[in-house]
């Protein structure tokens, strides 16, 4: 017998065992899925909550308007060298620093010699002050946004859900006949970290150190 | 090369013996206990529908376990269709030969692994090197256990039975290029960063476990910290993910509600670092090749059973370990497999059958916590009760004896740690709610079946009657704090540290156990 065949009939003679066995209330099936019910959300109170909760696992949050954002990431990469920082393709122009590589034409070796990787996100979560990345052309391959380790994102207010499950529910794949390839998700918060030793927190320990979230919102003052 | 776990296990009584003996094992995990579960109370207090989110958990994760065999060809479908390829092995050898094939079909002699519990209890690793291959751990606990020669004591900080000086030593020993390493814990990080950065570039394989899997979709979830999981699934050219059967889901939201109860309860954080999702594999991103590994492991003997069915829900998020009194007391060690305390108490003998680890059922006082906190509702202390129950009734009679010393031992241990710990809060509400040994974890009552006969012995309601009855004279007389009360930990004490900071490694992937012991529901076995 394969181990598929194997596996499957243990877990129907498994399935058929409880049923016979089991007493009325034991057998009641588990309630449908339903979405929570919560009443509409303020985009600014989002955008509050969300720069906060970011800023509260050490990342550095900074708020600007859409004229502010070359600024505010020229800023967050003063101390590099121009030829150290990469970004995706598809990153707008308006948000590339001058002099960045191409990340997406990176191989292992010359990842290692990037300091900072400048992306956009595909969504941002305010209760958990999280950032969600697609790997979509504005954000590149996952290696991009793993291996430098200094991440710059750039996430728009109007990206931002209140909860992780309304961050799922945005980020449904298709299914069924034709449906597109789901791509690979990231859900960061914050910089790597680690508390593996008597519980002490140490930021940075594979993944980028430094984690800077540029919030963009119109309004915001610039810088 | 991590220590194995014994063959068979596991008699609590004489394990614990060995392991209460040290009392630098008992104040690290009193420390770290303490703080995990202040930082829980704090950001579990923030969701206002905690208790319907529980609800909804524990419907999520029945939902697909009712319908298992349906799950598993939906999730065999989707994964194929995105570009992968799907395994299935019924028990721990087949498991430990189908990912050495793998393993060796790409031609590598070493691998990198993201903690997985379930590769542990697989015993992969000496699997693997046997035929050759070197498997580096790249979680910084499993690392220090890995180059300790050691065993895990926690499911979520697998090292915290050691403390930076031991740490730094081991490092100086067997970290290359880590002689003059000092013991501040950023010191130590980087060393382990550096050493492992390199392998993460070069090496060609990796294998990892996974927190869970969305049938409709072929979604497979890794939830960390540190990023070498994230390293792990996205540099090498081959990925070979171990995953137990029940992990897996029925939809996409489903996951969603297990990605809010999870971090919360296990690290204490509103959410854990990293969580990565993939489905099959992505042109130009990530490995080219995605093996997914679905092992049974003696699943099935739980699933076959209505009562203790419940145990697979389990997110392995760790909350029952840190609020069990039993359990800071004897440490993880002492339940000699590699799910300890209470969820180790209904697991182990689940997956490895009744007659292997006839104690374990007894390894508890009852007194409820553990319930309280599950993010899924399992309710520990009534499969307790029932595996006390099967056990009586099912296996030979022989070392029952045990029996009674691992539950005065779990008084006495209760005992103990109840006279010392100022901050009982979790143990104290649940006593005060009053636990209901009857609950089928979805607030409805029942009576358990496959009891009678000796519900009627001092193992049902007594033992937690009168433990709280002890605990109420000493609410009323001696709760005053008595001027040598240990001091609490600085991370409980302190608010920025309990809310700031990240815990460690987060939920490890997952979980199994060798299958095949003695068949319980022998005649409907295929
Ligand atoms: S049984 Fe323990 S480890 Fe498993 S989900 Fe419940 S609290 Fe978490």
């Amino acid at each position: 017998m394969s181990g598929r065949d194997e596996v499957l009939a243990r877990v129907r003679a498994a399935l058929r065992t409880a049923e016979r066995s089991a007493s009325e209330h034991e057998l009641e099936p588990p309630p449908a899925y339903a979405p929570r019910v919560r009443p509409a959300t303020d985009p600014h109170e989002l955008a509050d909550r969300f720069a906060e909760r970011v800023a509260d696992y050490r990342a550095t949050v900074v708020r600007t308007d859409e004229a502010g954002v070359a600024e505010a990431v020229s800023a967050a990469l003063a101390d590099l060298e121009p030829a150290t920082v990469a970004a995706p393709a598809g990153l707008p122009d308006a948000w590339r620093p001058a002099g960045a590589r191409d990340g997406g034409a990176l191989d292992h070796a010359e990842l290692q010699t990037i300091g900072a990787i400048v992306t956009a996100c595909r969504t941002g979560i305010a209760e958990t002050g999280t950032i969600v990345l697609d790997h979509g052309p504005d954000q590149g391959p996952r290696r991009l946004t793993l291996v430098p380790d200094r991440h710059v994102c750039v996430v728009r207010a109007e990206q931002i859900v209140d909860d992780v499950d309304d961050g799922f529910v945005a980020l449904r794949p298709e299914t069924g006949e034709g449906a597109a390839h789901a791509p690979p998700l990231t859900f960061v918060s914050g910089p790597s970290a680690t508390s593996d030793i008597e519980l002490q927190r140490v930021e940075g320990v594979h993944g980028p150190r430094t984690l800077v979230v540029v919030l963009v919102q119109p309004g915001a003052p610039p810088g | 090369m991590s220590a194995r776990w014994p063959e068979t296990p596991v008699d609590f009584p004489k394990a614990a013996h060995e392991t209460l003996k040290d009392s630098q094992l008992r104040s690290n995990l009193g420390h770290a206990t303490t703080a995990i579960r202040a930082k829980r109370e704090d950001v579990v207090s923030e969701v206002d529908d905690w208790e319907s989110l529980r609800d909804e958990g524990a419907a999520a994760r029945d939902r697909s376990l009712r319908r298992l065999d349906e799950m598993l060809v939906r999730l065999e479908e989707s994964v194929t269709a995105a570009g992968g390829h799907v395994h299935w092995a019924a028990d721990k050898e087949s498991a430990q030969r189908l990912v050495v094939d793998l393993v060796k079909a790409t031609g590598s002699d070493e691998v990198i692994k993201v903690k997985s519990l379930l590769t542990d209890e697989l015993e992969l690793n000496p699997a693997l090197q046997d035929a050759g291959i070197h498997a580096q751990e790249t979680d910084l606990a499993e690392l220090i256990v890995q180059l300790g020669g050691d065993r895990q004591s926690h499911i979520l900080v697998p090292a915290i039975h050691r403390n930076r000086r031991e740490i730094r030593d081991i490092f100086r020993r067997e970290l290359p290029g880590a002689e003059d390493v000092s013991d501040d814990p950023a010191a130590l990080a980087e060393a382990a960063r550096r050493h492992l950065r390199e392998q993460f570039l070069r090496v060609p394989v990796a294998i990892s476990g996974a927190n869970a899997a969305v049938a409709e979709t072929g979604t497979v979830a890794v939830v960390e910290s540190e990023g070498n999981g994230r390293m792990c699934l996205t540099m090498p050219k081959t990925l070979i993910t171990v995953m137990g059967i029940e992990k897996v889901l029925e939809r996409w939201e489903d996951l969603g509600t297990i990605m809010r109860l999870l971090p919360r309860s296990s690290t204490g954080e509103r959410m854990n670092p990293y969580t990565s999702l993939w489905t099959g594999v992505t042109p130009d991103d990530g490995p080219e090749e995605f093996h997914l590994v679905l092992v049974d492991a003696g699943r099935t003997n739980a699933l076959a059973d209505p009562v203790g069915r419940d145990t697979l829900r389990c997110i392995r998020c760790s909350a029952c370990l840190n609020v069990c009194p039993v359990y800071e007391r004897t440490g993880g060690q002492a339940y000699e497999s590699i799910y300890p305390g209470p969820i180790g108490a209904i697991l182990t003998p689940q997956l490895q059958g009744l007659d292997t680890a006839p104690t374990l059922p007894w390894a508890s006082s009852l007194c409820g916590a553990c319930y309280e906190v599950c993010p899924v509702k399992i309710d520990i202390p009534k499969i307790l009760v029932h595996l006390r129950g099967r056990v009586t009734a099912e296996t030979n009679a022989s070392g029952k004896g045990h029996h009674a010393g691992a539950e005065r031992l779990a008084m006495r241990s209760v005992a103990r740690v109840m006279d010392s710990r100022r901050a009982y809060e979790a143990a104290q509400k649940a006593g005060r709610l009053g636990l209901s040994l009857m609950n089928n974890g979805r607030g409805a009552r029942g009576a358990l079946p496959g009891l009678s006969g000796w519900t009627g012995s001092r193992d049902l309601p007594d033992p937690e009657r009168s433990f709280r009855d002890w605990w109420r004279e000493r609410e009323a007389g001696e709760l005053e704090q008595g001027p040598d009360a240990p001091a609490l930990p600085q991370a409980a004490q302190d608010p920025a540290a309990r809310s700031g900071a990240a815990m460690p490694g987060t939920p490890g992937p997952e979980d199994a156990l060798p299958t095949d012991v003695p068949r319980l529901h022998g005649e409907d076995r295929a």
